[in-house]
């Protein structure tokens, strides 16, 4: 008889320090939880009584929102903090502030934070769970998950998959999610974008690296495109926006060159005519608004999991 | 009683006959109770309660021609101890008919004990729906209930040590023949 797997941490930091078996029991239960939004009665009481705080020091709608539907489908309490109504205004530390959460007896702190580290910091000062919701170009776990989610949803397996990642990586927390996601479930992950930001050191992660999109396009069974993030970035990584979607863009023109089942996925929110043709975004291989389903599903297995048990670490 | 490997004392209570007969007796009872096999969905609880429950509709459609629908209740999501548990399993996906309006669900567990994994499946169904009744069947019920709960249906009634384990185990599943064993402390 073999033992099932099972769950003993308290936070979900990054999918880094994940085995595949925990990424895949995340992966299993999540399935299981989007059945939940399918149902009559959106709602279960696996958190009752439990108090989730979503601290977002960098603005964000969509994971914020998320985790709230998450939090609210497993019945916890939420209440939303952002940077510009917190104390952190104030001078307030991370620390006092997370202290603070923690004294109201809040179970759950979902962070989003510019400072990558921030979600580790925390979790390991407070009794309560610690969920990254991003922290600068660390990573954002959740999304990597429902990407992850999202292709083993329509694919199967993750196994022997071709993964295309484009674009900014140097400063995607996202892509550094799904690369570690991925390369430990045994796709095959290239990623994709100019010099500047693609340097050929990230192969070290295990991953291939390339600067021409359109040396993938016909192969790919997954082309994930991320945001061009203008409020990070300094001009010098590309001359403009209009030669990025030039070279790098997923223009109607290479659309047609993919596979006819290939996925076309963006964790939002769409630059559109930038890294994405705007009718491409709408077409039919798009599942750009099905990973926003599915993030609350995975959203709903993360808390389950770090609050739901007796939250003893491993 | 036996010794096995590990130095634990098991008693074999069920062996792959006794099950068969008493799965037979429960669908031979169901198909007395529902005359109307068309309306009776039969929801196993993970993980043995599904097995249980295929073997019924089996049984069932030998008998009468009319296999009942079969579903599966995942029940962790609607427990009330999930906050005791130091370690915590995969949640199986719930499938039940989207519209459960005038059916009968019958809810399939190996082994009936606290009573309350039926509540929470109890509380699964009522998500999805208000089915016209909900019974209850269980292949062997070993008492020591904490709820006001009975079994419509019940294969085997054996009283147990409350520091007993009830094995249910099954061919298909587990490679070794069918049987239900009582393990003592």
């Amino acid at each position: 008889m073999t033992t099932k797997p099972t769950w003993t941490r308290k936070d979900l930091v990054g999918l880094d320090s994940l085995s595949a078996e925990e990424i895949t029991l995340l992966l299993d239960t999540a399935k299981a939880f989007k059945g939940v939004g399918e149902r009559n009665l959106k709602k279960v009481p696996a958190l009752r009584g439990k108090t989730l705080v979503n601290f977002f020091v960098e603005p964000s709608t969509r994971t914020r929102t998320s985790f709230e539907l998450a939090a609210l489908r497993l019945s916890a309490d939420v209440i939303n903090v952002s940077a510009t109504v917190s104390s952190l205004k104030k001078g307030e530390t991370l620390k006092d502030t997370a202290k603070n959460f923690e004294a109201l007896l809040a179970d759950i702190i979902v962070i989003r934070h510019s400072s990558p580290g921030a979600a580790q910091f925390l979790a390991e000062r407070l009794d309560a769970s610690v969920i990254n919701g991003g922290d600068g170009a660390h990573e954002h776990p959740t999304q990597g998950l429902l990407d992850v989610f999202t292709m083993r949803e329509r694919f199967g397996g993750i196994e022997g998959l071709k993964v295309a990642i484009v674009g900014d990586i140097l400063f995607s927390r996202v892509a550094r999610s799904n690369v570690h996601a991925l390369v430990k479930l045994g796709a095959e992950v290239t990623l994709v974008g100019p010099t500047t930001l693609v340097p050929k050191s990230l192969e070290s992660l295990g991953v291939r690296v390339t600067h021409r999109l359109d040396d993938v396009l016909e192969t790919t069974d997954v082309i994930n495109l991320l945001r061009i993030q203008h409020e990070r970035q300094r001009k010098e990584y590309f001359p403009s926006l209009g030669e990025y979607t030039a070279l790098f863009g997923l223009t109607k023109a290479r659309a047609a060159r993919l596979r006819p089942d290939a996925l076309i996925m963006h964790p939002g929110p769409i630059n559109r005519g930038v890294e994405i043709d705007s009718d491409v975004a709408d077409g039919s291989r798009s599942v750009i608004l099905e990973q926003v389903t599915n993030g609350v599903a995975v959203r709903m297995a993360v808390l389950y999991f770090c609050a739901g048990g007796a939250g003893v670490q491993a | 009683m036996t010794e096995s490997k590990n130095g634990e004392a098991t008693v074999v209570a069920m062996d792959a006959d006794a099950i068969r007969k008493a799965i037979r007796r429960i669908a031979h009872e169901i198909i007395e109770q529902n005359p109307d096999l068309s309306k009776v969905v039969l929801a196993g609880i993970p993980t043995r309660g599904i097995e249980v429950s295929r073997r019924i509709a089996e049984h069932i459609e030998q008998v009468e021609g009319i296999r009942p629908q079969t579903g599966t209740v995942d029940v962790s999501m609607h427990r009330d101890d999930l906050a005791l548990r130091n370690r915590l399993t995969a949640v199986e996906s719930t499938h039940l008919p989207l519209d459960l309006e005038g059916l009968t669900v019958i809810l399939v567990d190996d082994v009936l004990f606290t009573g309350r994994s039926c509540r929470a499946a109890m509380d699964a169904v009522a998500s999805f729906g208000r089915p016209a009744r909900i019974q209850l069947a269980a292949l062997v019920d070993r008492g020591h209930r904490e709820l006001p709960i009975r079994a419509d249906y019940v294969g085997r009634n054996l009283p147990t040590e409350l520091s007993e384990k009830i094995r249910v185990r099954f061919e298909n599943l587990d490679g070794v023949p069918d049987s239900v064993t009582v393990v003592k402390p």
